[in-house]
């Protein structure tokens, strides 16, 4: 097909540069500067899209950002397809691949058009209405349904290959939108000396003036000059930075702006090693938005067909891009800028009928326009239009003297409708600095009021229209922007221009015959909402625009209701009775268009999603084969099968090593805390609920640490290093939060203690070896510090050298069996643990992971804070009131434990359970009920915490909480299963070893 | 994203705090003493503001120190930051410091 409705000559396109480009697979040409919008209109193209609900013919409505109709796919390869793309934003170059959604079998014949036909079955809240029973549907068939038959584009299946970069940046002042106002807003504030930031989500600087036949001259005297040395300017200007295809999306708290920067959609072959797309986070000391205004679509039945479009984006086609969207055009309109598109048209060659609803408002400007040739309809409304797959013609009729659709009708035959409702500025950036809006009756628009943030608004976006006007709004608010970031001014500081109130047109639908509500006269095109549906929604009693806008969808789709949400609420206003004030507008949200995900991971995918820590024997224990766990960011060795066993046998074949030589565990990422200062013994006496002034140097102690509502928070041994020197650890999972805890309270409620508190956990490589061979073992690397039982007794700390190597040595175990945690400095953790494997191998030394210390832990009642505990447990609770400091007049947590409640006899307590069949193994979290017969719901008295099967013990074991569970020893209570009730006995928490002699050995 | 001003290091962006509740509720200095209502009030009681409130901070991605801040909730704009120990600053005050 030929670009038969290109102009002879004019426009921004380069027609040296012919660009093929296929939609549809139907092979097209257009020209280096097209969008794939003005590419297709060129080639006679209007059908680009199916509606969403009714799947209705769509054309291109408008020329910008703000399309709801004309939106399609564009793609590359198989992992490279974007749907849901604008095509008045595609920029068209050699080879692009475009198609069109949401239809089937094809854009011409879709079967979806059924929707259409039973339209009036499937009004606003349908799908809440009809789809309610059975529940079940909703998941199976109702939903899937509906989404296949409903939509947009598809989502590649493949991962996306391209990659997104981020960038911070700080400016004086930045400049959104780049049309005159935002040029001369960024040329004023630069003249300052600002550092300046523009940035436009065109191609090219401009704005509105790149859809005038002569940019610039509209301007006013030298205009022309003006913007060209502007632009060249600003460009040069070693302290301004242009971006242009970037989109504000989104403004945050603190003039936080976020930019979407498009670097290479536009290109033929985009270089893969480049990112796609940059999103910045801008934090600007002022801010002047300069984001122009939307023409707003008039609503009449039929105002949907592929043809019927914004007068301004006709305009725009015309003059930017040389194409004629249509021969024998019909305008219709309520505003008088709309004539502009009617004169340009006629101009390029059309013959154009104008439909002016309002009586005689814009006389002078209906005149100039018969001067012309075109005949003019004043006081006539539209009542209907034809065509299926692209306008075919206009059905009108004169309005009386109430303005009510009584009098003669006509029918024009046309292929190409212009309309326009007038301009509604976009306040969406600024509303969204939580900037309130103000009605104008005059301009019957919201209007920018007062914001927190230090921001202001100049031109079209506040309501100055007129080109001269707009430019010297721009130059005031760039100049006032410099001088409220904190720049010297020079020049005179213009003042901001009057709003302009005049000659603005209500928004709403057009009079129909009747005053009955017109059919198929579309509010929000590209959610198929209606003005029927509207009225239905405030009939049906919905009185806040929120719920009629989650009702009806109006507004919800992905242009966010840019071309739609004031004729929306002008229409309910009306049918309410209100004033479009007193109903009040939607929240505006961010994204302004939508934003790729990508550029929101931005790096962090891969490898760089989350940061892995691993401890300095990690290697060693991936080369033995260990299967890895993660503990928040940690990778733990879970379990270290020899020659394929399964976890099960490979925890069994540990166990049995440490109760019987002995095993080595790497406890490196336990949380480490040196506590250091003349006070810190004080310290610890008030956080910790034990007693530390009577623990001597050289010793351990178990530590547990409350919040001050009397709950465990974490705990750890700690070992007395020195008279003022603390060795604290923590759980794995709870280093950084305990420190946080410990430094708030140092520093807000102790600053008088003189004390120091520093992360030592990536210091230390800690590094437990347990077992009745254990001190065997470590005899052979340690001269320095006696290791026997009376001169290094269980809970023993010492410092010394092992290998040479600087360690403190403490005499502790978490697994009931004779132990030493070695702590050597990091760099040195896997030298040691090398050293310590090999001197223990004539031992038959075991190296275990976590699930074989879960397992022996257990096996000694020994709890887990955070799987034992989980935030409403007590010391007492959890068997541990033996830790209490007694003489303490206070710690963290005391006096909430002194609450009646805390040591009521029916809280749920720590207790071991034994199922009545040994091998079978609890789930952990499972229920425990009292009643054998009992089926939910039925009141649980507790829950098990631990779960495991013992080898050492040949059966399985749990702990669990259970409500007065200490008073219960012995009892049988139940743990309801899939399978059945399963009996368990309650015992003691102790299952093995209780008298701790092998443990004091 | 928050700018907030450490009185330590000066302004930062809001990802480097975390913010630490209300201000000014000192821990009674002799809890035992208290009766349970007062240690439920101590423990869990907050207002709600509306407008100014005074609120911790600190600056853990930072220097680790704690500081006040009197916030706006409606505006989310910062009207001072103080020094632990120190005194909100007065009405007066921030007049003078706005002024």
């Amino acid at each position: 097909m030929s670009q038969g409705l290109r102009t002879a000559s004019g426009g921004r396109i380069n027609r040296a540069r012919p660009v093929r480009f296929t939609f549809d697979g139907r092979e097209l040409r257009g020209f280096e500067g097209d969008t794939l919008a003005s590419a297709l209109l060129a080639n006679g193209v209007h059908l680009v899209g199916r509606s969403f609900k009714y799947h209705r013919p769509r054309g291109v409505l408008t020329a910008g950002s703000e399309e709801p109709n004309a939106v399609v796919a564009v793609r590359r390869d198989a992992a490279r397809v974007t749907p849901n793309l604008r095509a008045t934003e595609v920029e068209l170059y050699e080879g692009l691949e475009a198609h069109s959604q949401n239809r089937w079998p094809s854009l011409e014949l879709d079967a979806g058009a059924i929707n259409g036909l039973l339209s009036p079955f499937i009004p606003a809240g349908f799908y809440y209405k009809t789809f309610m029973w059975p529940r079940r549907a909703w998941q199976r068939l109702y939903e899937p349904r509906i989404r296949a038959a409903a939509g947009l584009g598809l989502a590649p299946e493949h991962p996306d290959p391209d990659s997104y970069s981020n960038r911070f940046a700080h400016c004086d002042v930045l400049v959104v939108g780049a049309g005159p106002a935002g040029l001369a807003a960024a040329q004023s504030a630069a003249a300052s000396g600002a550092r300046v930031m523009l940035c436009d989500e065109q191609p090219e600087l401009g704005g509105s003036l790149l859809g005038e036949a002569d940019p610039g001259a509209s301007l006013g005297e030298s205009g022309r000059e003006w913007l060209a040395g502007t632009i060249r300017g600003l460009l040069a200007n070693p302290r301004v930075t242009v971006l242009t295809r970037t989109t504000a999306f989104g403004y945050f708290p603190h003039n936080l702006i976020g930019l979407e920067q498009r670097l290479s959609d536009h290109l033929a072959q985009p270089d893969l090693k480049q990112p796609r797309e940059r999103q910045w986070q801008v934090r600007a000391r002022q801010v002047v938005l300069a984001t122009g205004a939307i023409e707003r679509p008039l609503v009449f039945p039929g105002n949907d067909r592929p043809g019927v479009m914004l007068a301004g984006a006709v305009r725009t086609y015309l003059n930017r891009y040389g194409v004629l969207a249509g021969e024998r055009a019909v305008l219709i309109t309520t505003h008088d800028e709309a004539y502009r598109s009617a004169l340009d048209l006629r101009r390029a060659g059309a013959t154009v009928t104008i439909v002016d609803a309002r009586d005689g408002a814009s006389s002078e400007l209906a005149e100039a326009a018969r001067r012309e040739g075109l005949t003019v309809h004043t006081a006539t409304t539209v009542i209907g239009t034809r065509g299926r797959l692209r306008v075919k013609s206009v059905q009108i009729q004169k309005l009386d003297a109430h303005g009510q659709a009584r009098g003669a009708t006509e029918r024009i035959d046309c292929d190409l409708v212009l309309m326009s409702g007038g301009y509604t500025p976009s306040v969406h950036l600024f509303s969204q600095s939580r900037g309130k809006l103000a009605w104008s009756e005059g301009l019957q628009a919201f209007l920018p009021a007062e914001s927190p943030e230090r921001v202001r608004c100049a031109g079209a976006c506040r309501g100055v229209f007129s080109a001269a006007a707009v430019r010297s709004d721009g130059e005031s608010a760039g100049a006032q922007a410099a001088r409220d970031s904190g720049l010297t001014v020079n020049t005179v500081i213009g003042e901001p221009q009057p709003v302009q109130s005049s000659g603005a047109a209500a928004p709403g639908d057009l009079p129909q015959p009747g005053g009955e509500p017109a059919a198929k006269a579309f509010v929000d095109w590209q959610n198929d909402v209606t003005s029927r549906d509207l009225l239905l929604a405030a009939r049906e009693g919905f009185r806040s625009i929120e719920h009629v806008k989650r009702y009806t969808t109006t507004g919800m789709a992905t242009d966010q209701g840019k071309t739609s949400n004031l004729n929306a609420l002008a229409i309910v206003a009306r049918q309410l009775g209100k004033s479009i004030p007193e109903v009040g507008l939607t929240t505006f949200r961010m994204p302004y268009t939508p934003v790729t995900f990508g550029s929101f991971a931005g790096y962090s995918r891969g490898e760089l999603f989350d940061p892995i820590r691993t401890t300095p024997i990690h290697d060693w224990a991936a080369r033995q084969g260990a299967v890895f766990e993660d503990v928040g960011l940690w990778k733990r060795a879970r379990y270290f099968p020899r020659n394929g066993e399964s976890l099960h046998a490979a925890v069994a074949r540990e166990c049995q090593a440490v109760r019987s030589g002995c095993g080595l565990f790497d406890a490196s990422t336990l949380g480490k805390i040196e506590v250091v200062g003349k006070d810190a013994v004080t310290f610890m006496e008030r956080l910790y609920v034990n007693g530390w002034t009577n623990l001597a140097v050289g010793r351990c102690r178990y530590g547990i640490l409350l919040r001050d509502d009397g709950f465990i928070y974490d705990d750890g041994v700690v070992a007395r290093i020195a008279e003022d020197r603390f060795h604290v650890t923590t759980t794995t999972g709870g280093a950084a939060r305990v420190l946080a805890m410990m430094e708030d309270y140092l520093q807000t409620e102790w600053p008088d203690l003189s004390v120091w508190l520093s992360s030592t956990s990536e210091q230390w490589s800690v590094i437990a070896l347990q077992g009745p061979r254990a001190r065997q073992v470590l005899e052979a690397l340690v001269q320095d510090v006696d290791l026997s039982a009376a001169a290094l007794p269980h809970m023993g700390a010492a410092t010394g050298r092992i290998c040479g190597i600087p360690m403190r040595l403490f005499r502790v175990s978490f697994t009931g069996e004779l132990g030493f945690e070695i702590n050597v400095p990091a760099d040195y953790g896997l030298a040691v643990w090398e050293a310590i494997h090999a001197a223990g191998e004539p031992h038959g030394i075991t190296p275990y992971g976590t699930e074989t210390m879960h397992v022996l832990r257990a096996e000694k009642g020994f709890v887990i804070v955070g799987q034992d505990t989980d935030g409403t447990v007590t010391p007492d609770d959890a068997g541990l009131t033996w830790a209490i400091g007694k003489q303490k007049p206070d710690f963290v947590g005391k006096r909430a434990l002194e609450r009646p409640a805390m040591h009521s006899p029916e809280r749920k307590q720590l207790v071991g359970l034994l199922t009545a069949q040994p091998h079978v193994v609890l789930t952990e979290g499972a229920q425990i009920v009292l009643d054998a017969r009992a089926t939910p719901p039925t009141l649980p008295i507790g829950h098990v915490t631990s779960s495991y099967y013992s080898a050492t013990l040949g059966r399985s074991i749990a702990l669990a909480l259970v409500r007065a569970g200490r008073s219960r020893m012995g009892q049988t209570l139940y743990v309801p299963m899939p399978g059945g009730n399963l009996a368990v006995q309650v015992t003691s928490p102790v299952f093995y070893d209780p008298k701790g002699s092998r443990l004091n050995a | 994203m928050l700018l907030i001003n450490c009185p330590y290091c000066g302004e930062r962006p809001e990802l480097e705090f975390v913010h630490g509740g209300q201000a000014h509720i000192a821990r009674p200095a002799n809890p035992a003493e208290c009766s349970d209502q007062q240690w439920a009030d101590f423990l869990y009681r907050r207002d709600n503001i509306k407008g100014l409130h005074a609120e911790r901070w600190r600056h853990t991605h930072g220097c680790g120190r704690f500081f006040n801040a009197l916030r706006d909730t409606t505006s989310d704009l910062f009207l001072a930051t103080y020094k632990v120990g120190e005194q909100p600053p007065t009405q007066a005050q921030l007049k003078g410091a706005t002024a």
